[in-house]
């Protein structure tokens, strides 16, 4: 029944196009079939007891199962002792939001291991100059540490501007430096001056908290660039992109399709992102936030500051993706730019969903299990399972907050079990209680799903296929297809808890 | 000779004047202990320090051995940075025990917990005294790795170090049995040494034993700590071993970029059994290339007073058949060759028996043995104008191959982007191999590992000639 009423909406869609498109997606949201799951219930109430024994103390208000338990999942919380908790620190929080910025001299002042293990660690595609992609680190030794490692930042400064031309520097201080306590920000200060180029200190001593709060340091980092140029050309239609790391050629797609609306896309941030754009970003007339977690307080800076508003979208997904260009559309009211989004995302759709009905019908009633970054990029992906057809069973994050899971709750299916920091042990008992057929997360959750004998799609780091926007709908249907019915869990015995 | 003197300024650690590195040819030591330690039955591997650490870590290693890898951090925050780990030290003991139930607790340290001065072994004593009427209390074993001090291959053999100190008692006499300490090497390879050492009827305690731990077999169910590894008994008795036979020559010996109280103190494993309860030592490098399998199966051999196994002798015969069929492909080729010291001496030493020159040898570690060892063991087959370089990151590596002009590239797989630029083929081995499937089965070691190794390398360059040909033979 639920299946034939959305073929008959994409009927509709093809044939009648225009604002239709999103009343369909917006009923799409909230018609979920809620069956299956709800007869099981008090069988789940019981086996969550019994894991819940097995939960860190401390922990129990970041695990939540919606429709069973009543209070409400906090985020945000610094991580237990003893746990392995499969969050990073507050540098790699930083490094990964400005990282992408390829023109730009990242310098990570500290022993050699924090530069080592997020040299090139992800894609951020560059349509340019490639700086980024070179690991540099004044690998501070031991003397370094009793006697200041102050003079050997100063000193490789210079030697790396002299030998790159950067059009900046970003030198991140890590957990060391912050404790032997180098005057980091003097040295960028008198160099700065002596070279005439943005040094910036990103002060992102690992021990300061969580990744998340690595995101907020960046954004001060990119608040101190932004303004401090005015060259660039500016058309009246302008946005930031902030939030897309151009992992895959994300932020390539994007580029096309607002080209195709007519906007133009002043500063990317961070993906494929160069200095002078950030430096120009205060002249664009809206912020668009993907990726709320990492980018929103820059956004609310350059509101305060510059008065620029702006909106959090979503690029993953049809209706996320369609939303976000209407959105943009409906800032600027002008009906040839919503006439354009309009055009541009039935095109897209024509040739969109009957490609992706093949894999709908194969994965159809398939359970999903989504440990990733942020809640917003788990709110995606809960709805794009829905479109091909799959169940999302987990829901977790590693940086959410209380706010961002509220949300996350509304759209969740009665059953999820949505957790917060969650580690190696608790994912994989929710998967076997769940009997997830798919997990999607980083390089980290992949064992964990191989090893209990399922699928799994790479949400972060070693991920070579865009997954935003339309074709990245389409790769996603595809990826998730190839994993969750190849012939090779024929061989893995599973103890799955099939409902 | 003007050429000569500038590459050799290049590959000079510049000691005081080096400012930075780009692109380092080596991992932090906590990553290294955490390899080590995951030889260990029964164990979870803690990390003291901040959050991040771990979590690098385990991505590191899930990515090369592709297994999952659990670490515990005790989670630094910056009050525990100030007044100090204790709370967390303890907390995150009792988490890890009520969640894993480990047998073993092996800690390393971090550079933060290192520099505010943390005493773990107090720390560990402490938790055992007040908690002494735990029943299976786990052993806990720690290994001072400060990441400013050394590479990971130090941190992996100090690590191993420390558990054979914490763990080794004398409480009988002699056994029957001898230790093998097998240095920094894959799963696959761990097989094989077991394989071979019990073709020669010798009980073994191997040490660490990751081949099924880093290496397992798809699971029923999830489980948390995996199976396999040397057991906490298999260590004690390592005291009351005939012999300890060590792989590698510099283990954590080197001096350059060591802790300055440590200069010349570091023992490793074999030596500490042999100081303490004069076990006696034996030390081979890793056995790859003929030369160097002859002296560790020479070694096995007068060890048991047992021939050589047929089944090897049949090996080597096959490896030398090998060799002159392929002689041909390989000879003369300029190879730069890449890695930890140790496993760079044993792929040098091959290389120059088959012929390849190997024109560049270095590595990030810095040991300052490098070099000696080098024209020891490979002795008469030394290359003479070998450049060796120490403390050496992939930036400098190419700089000094844009003048050397290679024809291989032989090293883990983060060597990768210089071969692509430069247009040469590259053959991955060793730690980490991120772009390729397989690294926790690559075999080198023995005849048999050497066998493989040596087709992949003449294959390599057989791809590589047959893809920039314009003709397309189909006999090569």
């Amino acid at each position: 029944m639920q299946k034939r009423f959305r073929l008959s909406g994409l009927a509709l869609c093809e044939k009648e196009q225009r604002v239709r498109i999103k009343t369909f997606f917006l009923r799409l949201h909230i018609s979920v079939p809620l069956r299956g799951f709800r007869g099981n219930k008090r069988g789940k109430v019981l086996q969550n007891n019994k894991v819940m024994a097995e939960y860190l103390e401390g922990r129990e208000n970041q695990i939540v199962t919606k429709g069973v338990d009543s209070h409400e999942l906090v985020g945000g919380k610094p991580s237990v002792a003893g746990s392995v908790s499969q969050r990073a620190c507050v540098f790699c929080g930083s490094r990964v939001v400005l990282y992408p910025i390829a023109d730009a001299l990242h310098l990570v002042h500290g022993p050699i291991g924090c530069a080592s293990y997020t040299w090139d660690i992800r894609g951020a595609l560059s349509s340019g100059p490639e700086l980024h992609r070179s690991s540099f680190s004044t690998d501070l030794r031991e003397k370094n540490i009793v006697f200041g490692g102050q003079d050997k930042l100063y000193q490789a400064l210079h030697e790396l501007i002299d030998k790159h031309h950067p059009k900046a520097a970003f030198v991140y201080s890590t957990c060391i430096v912050g404790v032997i306590g180098d005057d980091v920000q003097s040295v960028c200060k008198r160099v700065q001056k002596e070279k005439n180029i943005p040094v910036i200190a990103v002060m992102a001593e690992g021990f300061q908290g969580s990744k998340k709060d690595g995101y907020k340091i960046a954004c001060d980092a990119l608040f101190s660039l932004i303004g401090t140029d005015e060259s660039m050309e500016v058309s009246p239609l302008s946005i930031n992109i902030l939030g897309d790391f151009n992992l895959a050629g994300e932020l390539w797609m994007l580029e096309e399709y607002y080209k195709k609306m007519g906007i133009q896309i002043l500063a990317p941030i961070t993906g494929d992102g160069r200095v002078k754009k950030v430096q120009n970003a205060h002249r664009a007339a809206l912020n668009v936030v993907q990726c709320s977690g990492s980018m929103i307080h820059l956004a609310k800076l350059m509101k305060e500051k510059y008065g620029i508003p702006f909106i959090k979208v979503s690029y993953f997904g049809i209706e996320d993706m369609s939303d976000a260009l209407y959105e943009v559309a409906k800032f600027f009211k002008d009906d040839s730019v919503m006439d354009k989004a309009r055009e541009l995302v039935k095109d897209q759709l024509t040739t969109l969903i009957p490609a992706l009905e093949p894999y709908k019908r194969a994965l159809q009633g398939k359970k999903a299990a989504i440990y990733v970054g942020g809640a917003f990029k788990a709110i995606s992906l809960v709805k794009a399972l829905r479109l091909i057809g799959m169940k999302t069973v987990i829901a977790g994050t590693q940086t959410g907050n209380t706010e961002d899971y509220r949300l996350l709750k509304t759209i969740c299916d009665d059953g999820c079990i949505m957790v917060d920091d969650s580690n190696p042990v608790e994912l994989s008992e929710f998967v076997k209680q769940t009997g997830a057929d798919l997990f999607i997360g980083g390089v980290k959750e992949r064992p964990i799903a191989y090893k209990l004998g399922i699928g799994f799609c790479d949400h972060n780091h070693e991920r070579k296929l865009a997954l935003a926007g339309y074709d990245g709908m389409l790769n996603f249907a595809k990826e998730v297809y190839e994993t969750v019915t190849s012939p090779v869990w024929q061989f893995v015995s599973r103890t799955k808890n099939k409902e | 000779m003007q050429k000569a003197e500038s590459i050799k300024q290049k590959v000079m650690p510049s000691g005081d004047t080096f400012a930075s590195s780009c692109n380092a040819c080596k991992q932090c030591t906590p990553l290294g202990a955490c390899i080590a330690f995951k030889g260990l039955e029964g164990v979870l591997p803690m990390l003291h320090g901040s959050q991040g650490c771990a979590t690098y870590i385990r991505r590191y290693l899930i990515s090369h051995f592709r297994e999952p890898v659990d670490i515990a951090s005790s989670n630094f925050s910056e009050e525990t940075t100030i007044f100090g780990g204790n709370k967390n030290f303890n907390t995150g003991i009792d988490n890890i025990i009520t969640q894993y139930h480990p047998r073993v607790i092996a800690i390393a340290s971090t550079c933060l917990s290192e520099t505010i001065g943390e005493d773990v072994q107090r720390l560990i004593f402490e938790y055992q005294k007040t908690h002494n009427a735990m029943p299976d209390l786990p052993v806990m074993i720690f290994a001072s790795t400060p990441s400013y001090q050394g590479t990971h291959s130090e941190g992996f053999h100090e690590a191993v170090f420390a558990a054979v100190k914490t763990l080794a008692e004398s409480s009988g006499p002699v056994g029957d049995h001898i230790n093998l300490f097998s240095n920094m090497i894959s799963p696959e390879d761990i097989r094989h040494l077991k394989e071979i050492v019990e073709d020669f009827s010798i009980p073994v305690v191997l040490f660490p034993d990751y081949s099924d731990t880093l290496d397992n077999t798809s699971w029923d169910s999830y489980r948390r700590i995996p199976d396999g590894g040397t057991t906490v008994d298999e260590l004690k008795k390592s005291a009351q071993a005939y012999a300890s036979v060590e792989l590698g020559y510099i283990l954590n010996s080197g001096g350059m970029n060591g802790r300055i109280k440590d200069n010349g103190t570091k023992q490793s494993a074999g030596e500490f059994l042999k100081g303490k309860f004069d076990v006696p030592l034996v030390r081979t490098g890793l056995p790859i290339g003929i030369l160097e399998s002859d002296k560790f199966f020479e070694a096995l051999s007068s060890i048991s007073g047992k021939e050589i196994p047929m089944k090897y002798q049949r090996q080597r015969g096959r490896l030398v058949d090998l060799y002159i069929d392929g002689h041909k492909y390989v000879s003369d080729k300029r190879a730069v060759i890449y890695g930890e010291e140790d496993l760079v001496v044993a792929l040098a030493a091959f290389a120059a028996e088959i012929g390849i020159k190997p024109v560049l040898c270095a590595s990030g570690g810095e040991s300052g043995k490098l070099a000696g060892t080098l024209r020891e063991v490979l002795g008469s087959n030394y290359y003479e104008d070998m450049v060796v370089g120490q403390g050496m990151s992939f930036e400098r590596m190419e700089e000094v191959m844009q003048e050397l002009k290679p024809d291989l590239m032989i090293g883990n797989s983060k060597g990768y982007y210089i071969a692509r630029k430069m247009d040469i083929p590259i053959v991955r081995t060793g730690f980490p191999i991120h772009d390729r499937l397989g690294a926790q089965h690559a075999h080198v070691l023995g005849y048999e590992g050497t066998m493989i190794l040596f087709e992949q390398i003449v294959n390599t360059l057989l791809d590589d000639k047959q893809r920039k040909s314009p003709i397309g033979y189909k006999y090569m």
